[in-house]
């Protein structure tokens, strides 16, 4: 019985996913497209990846509190940045600031400065107001709204929540010298990006 | 978190993630075209030139033998000034010679390795930091019409970095006698194959 209880599962699981079902697979119904054009968007732009990622490893670096910090500060500016531009109505596109400021938080990544609070929140506020700004137009500029700058929001709050948590638990030993060559290849690939920018 | 279960955890959970991310066909791009042509062929791109190969890996050799801290300022001089090469390469400022400086980052680094040459470091850093702008100069700005930039500048430094990466690795076998002889070995390899590029260059 025990035995047959063991096959049975797997074949109970086959069974329910292979049950043909009402498949909502576009979202129209829903009215969630938008807010789901806004999650992939930011999922597949390395220019707002990156420094998310390098924010997110800057308070990690600095501790759990500054970590905390950071990640509501980031995502508010980010939401902030995000209104602004939605009201543009058109796309904007500022290659050389993004990377700027890319590099300057990779570089701070790297260089492992020890900022005051205010400083670090300073700088993640700053950073994420252009990016919110930016991804803003961007939102505009495709007909999407205020659900597909929540999708970019949210997103931004736990990717910040996830690599800012990773960041914490490695910030010591050889893993935080990692955390600072991840910073220095965002500078380098920051210099790169300001080189296509002025090609 | 337990720090032996960080391996197990980034093999379990990241590089699924960074390989299913690479793999995907990325359909939702806003701002760039081929995205991830782009990551992929700056991943390939620092893999598929043995000049460039040899070189990383005689870096990250030479690290190795070192010790720290060279073990990784080597790892981040490298891709930094690389990328400094590359974005003088992109605006279009001229570097002269340079193949023969390229080849010469073979042979030099390979003479280091072979001699485990241990200068201060400083010094390790400029000669490193020297041959890493010819390499970027070179291979900064090759990319294939229609491949985004962005995606291709961040693959080709993680090429670069991890391939650094490979040559640390293989340098662990520094601490073994018999390792030490293999590593130097393997460096009097790199600096022939640097020789021959040279003779080519020139």
């Amino acid at each position: 019985m025990a035995k047959h209880g063991r096959i049975g599962l797997p074949a109970l699981l086959a069974t329910a996913l292979a049950v043909p079902s009402r498949v909502e697979a576009h979202l129209v119904t829903t009215g969630l497209g938008p807010y789901y054009d806004g999650i992939g968007h930011l999922l597949v732009t390395p220019q707002d990846l990156l420094p998310l990622l390098a924010l997110a490893i800057l308070g990690g670096l600095a501790g759990s509190d500054r970590a905390r910090r950071l990640l509501f500060a980031v995502p508010l500016a980010w939401f902030a940045g995000g209104l602004m531009g939605l009201t543009r109505g058109q796309e904007v596109q500022a290659p050389v600031l993004t990377a700027i400021t890319i590099l300057i938080v990779g570089g701070l990544v790297a260089a492992d400065r020890k900022l005051p609070s205010s400083g670090t929140l300073a700088v993640g506020a700053v950073i994420a107001l252009v990016h919110g700004f930016l991804n803003g137009t961007a939102m505009s500029g495709a007909g999407l709204g205020l659900a597909a700058l929540a999708g970019i929001v949210g997103t931004v709050f736990v990717l910040m929540a996830l690599a800012g948590a990773w960041a914490v638990a490695w910030r010591s030993g050889w893993t935080r010298i990692a955390l600072r060559v991840a910073g220095s290849w965002i500078v380098a690939t920051a210099m790169l990006m300001l080189g296509w920018a002025a090609r | 978190m337990d720090r032996a279960a960080v391996p197990a955890l980034v093999l379990r959970v990241a590089l699924p993630v960074v390989l299913a991310v690479v793999a995907s066909p990325l359909g939702l791009s806003a701002h760039e075209g081929g995205a991830a042509e782009g990551l992929l062929n700056g991943l390939m791109h620092p893999v598929s030139g043995v000049d460039h190969v040899l070189a990383m890996v005689a870096v990250g050799l030479w690290g190795a033998q070192l010790g720290q801290p060279a073990v990784w300022v080597l790892p981040v001089v490298f891709p930094v000034v690389m990328a400094l090469g590359g974005m003088l390469g992109l605006m279009g400022v001229p570097l002269p010679g340079v193949d023969v400086g390229i080849a010469l980052s073979a042979l030099v680094l390979g003479l280091m390795v072979m001699g485990e040459v241990k200068p201060s470091l400083m010094v390790t850093a400029i000669v490193v930091g020297f041959f890493a702008i010819f390499h970027g100069h070179a291979h900064g700005g090759e990319l294939p019409e229609g491949a985004s930039g962005v995606t291709y500048s961040l693959g080709f430094v993680i090429a670069t970095g991890l391939l650094h990466a490979v040559g640390i690795a293989f340098g662990l076998v520094h601490r073994w006698p018999a390792g030490g002889t293999a590593i130097r070995v393997a460096g009097a390899v790199v600096a022939a194959a640097g020789a021959l590029l040279m003779w080519q260059a020139l």
